[in-house]
């Protein structure tokens, strides 16, 4: 009994172990690329372990490519506007659709349900037409703008505030707090679970998208990373150890910002996740 | 006192379209405008060049893709896309929970680790796979140490559309993974509990307890999947550099749509169709998914 337990263990941990390492390999290898000079690239032997161990290559992609700052800006930039905005205007949304009553309310909020199912490929087209018709086009509000709300996280807040105790704004009410007075200093702050979670989906959300950029920028300035990406790797399409650097330099905001926020994530998921 | 109150009552009306206005400027601008003027689109032959102009084309645009063999090429890429990568992730990401759910020590830690492909943007994915998949990447360097002859991955039609497949199981999986962990924690553990009694062994409790328990999961799992997978774009035009080759192995139908809406002129409104067409597919399976899994996921 206790040793076909065992067995069962050692099956599962093989199983754990054996994806993990499906999971790593492929980063492990982008990183050692990313510390190797090009010869021990091209050499052709494996190693994990860089033989030459070097910084060269985080160096030169700033040189090689003068533009790769202001990437890192651009999509920095993008990325914090567009999340400040998110949670400031879905979380306002949300609370309006709970807890204020107006003629049109439940119209409104089937409406923003259904936007959910639209694909974006649909007003893809017609965004770039109307972008281009505001003078939007190749600018940071032509992508910030457009993505400063998000159907789905004003559903999440709508959510939460329904069942979020009324008394707290009674109370804040009688200390002679307004409507926006209450919302701002006792509301918001007691959301902050709910919005953590919002910070995490919406900054991965703006700092990884590829398509959104591709379409709205158009000269190399006010590329983000992943354009920029993209066009660095046409430039120099055969120095691997640069594309790597450039790659692991790009993914390295959102692993911080993941271990800082680790807990709140999951609950994000799950939240949105339709449970 | 009458007055009182519906003088409170238009405040607080006020105060809700206040709270909205955010929120409606962007439904109206660039979501539910943009959806009208896309429909418009479809209809008309649109001229951006020189003189802007659109001329109506009745179903023209739509009567096009029936001959356009890129399209027809694309929507089966894109179809044997999603008939692979779906099921796979799925029964994947469902596994996984399961023996992340088992008990086992250091849980958290693997947690971690499956999640990295996830918060990787697609374009860093494709360029950390096509350095891999590379002449004198890890794939032919494992190949060749144990002697066996190198490859030219990158440049193969049948193999392109597949490492695009692995690739995204692999990244989209531990997503799905974390939704079936939280829905495994509600499954009551006396469940389990009687079915040992029983002398159920453990595969048996899988089967029995744990997939059927997880049915309205795995629907709503089925159809982000089927949503996600349609919409395959990034990883392929970073792959090809925006051509969908080699030999058109990597269009997709989003591709596509791109291709003629920004690189080609004079087709916009055909692009406009082809979107249309991708929306009403999606619509369409996932419609036929919820017919199959009888039970409703969103509720």
């Amino acid at each position: 009994m206790n040793l076909r337990i065992g067995i069962g263990k050692i099956i599962l941990y093989l199983i754990l172990i054996g994806y993990a390492a499906v999971t790593l390999v492929p980063f492990f290898w982008a990183l050692s690329s990313s510390f190797k000079p090009l010869e021990e690239i091209v050499s052709g032997k494996i190693s994990f372990i860089p033989k030459v161990f070097t910084l060269d290559n985080y160096k030169m992609i700033f040189i090689q490519q003068p533009l790769f700052g202001r990437w890192l800006l651009n999509s920095l930039l993008i990325g914090v506007a567009i999340t400040v905005l998110n949670l400031l205007f879905n979380s306002m949304a949300g609370y309006a659709l709970a807890r204020l009553n107006f003629p049109g309310k439940n119209l409104l909020f089937i409406i923003i349900l259904g936007v959910l199912m639209i694909p974006a490929q649909v007003t893809m087209i017609p965004n770039f037409l109307i972008l281009k018709g505001f003078g939007w086009l190749d600018t940071y509000q032509g992508m910030i703008i457009p993505s400063m709300i998000s159907a789905t996280y004003i559903f999440m807040m709508r959510q939460f505030f329904v069942s979020f105790p009324k008394e707290l704004e009674e109370a804040a009410e009688i200390d002679g707090l307004g409507r926006f007075g209450a919302f701002f200093r006792i509301v918001l702050p007691l959301a902050r679970p709910a919005l953590a979670a919002q910070i995490i989906f919406v900054f991965m959300g703006s700092w990884n998208d590829f398509m959104k950029p591709l379409i709205v920028m158009s000269s190399p300035e006010m590329f983000t990373l992943p354009l920029g990406l993209n066009t660095f790797k046409g430039q120099y399409i055969s120095y691997w150890n640069y594309i790597m650097a450039a790659s692991m330099i790009s993914t390295l905001p959102i692993l911080v910002i993941y271990a800082f926020f680790n807990r709140y994530f999951i609950k994000g998921i799950t939240f949105t996740g339709g449970k | 006192m009458n007055r009182s109150v519906s003088k409170r009552a238009f405040k607080e009306a006020a105060q809700g379209y206040l709270f909205l206005l955010p929120t409606l400027f962007v439904l109206l601008f660039f979501i539910i405008g943009p959806i009208f003027y896309a429909i418009y689109l479809a209809f008309h032959k649109v001229q951006l060049l020189g003189v802007s102009s659109s001329e109506f084309t009745g179903m023209r645009n739509f009567t096009r893709i029936m001959v356009d063999n890129r399209a027809h090429i694309a929507i089966w890429n894109t179809l044997k896309y999603v008939i692979i990568v779906v099921p796979i992730q799925t029964i994947l990401s469902m596994v996984m929970a399961a023996v992340l759910n088992a008990g086992l020590k250091g849980q958290k830690i693997f947690r971690v680790i499956y999640f990295l492909p996830t918060l990787t943007s697609s374009a860093v994915l494709t360029l950390i796979f096509m350095w891999m998949f590379n002449q004198s990447g890890l794939i032919n360097e494992l190949l060749s140490a144990v002697g066996l002859p190198i490859y030219n991955w990158l440049g193969d039609p049948r193999v392109a559309l597949n490492a695009i497949m692995g690739m995204n199981i692999w990244s989209t999986a531990p997503f799905f993974m974390v939704i079936y962990l939280a829905a495994l924690q509600d499954i009551p553990s006396s469940l389990y509990e009687a079915a040992e009694l029983d002398g159920a062994n453990a595969f048996q409790k899988f089967w029995n307890i744990t997939m059927p328990s997880l049915r309205p999961v795995t629907s709503f799992v089925v159809i982000m999947g089927l949503i996600g997978t349609f919409q395959l774009f990034d990883q392929s035009y970073i792959f090809s550099a925006g051509s969908g080759g080699p030999n058109n192995s990597t269009l997709t139908v989003v591709l596509l749509i791109y291709q003629y809406a920004f690189k080609n002129l004079g087709t916009m409104g055909y692009a406009a169709a082809l979107a249309m067409t991708l929306a009403v597919i999606i619509l369409i399976a996932t419609l036929i998914q919820r017919k199959f899994s009888k039970e409703e996921s969103l509720n």
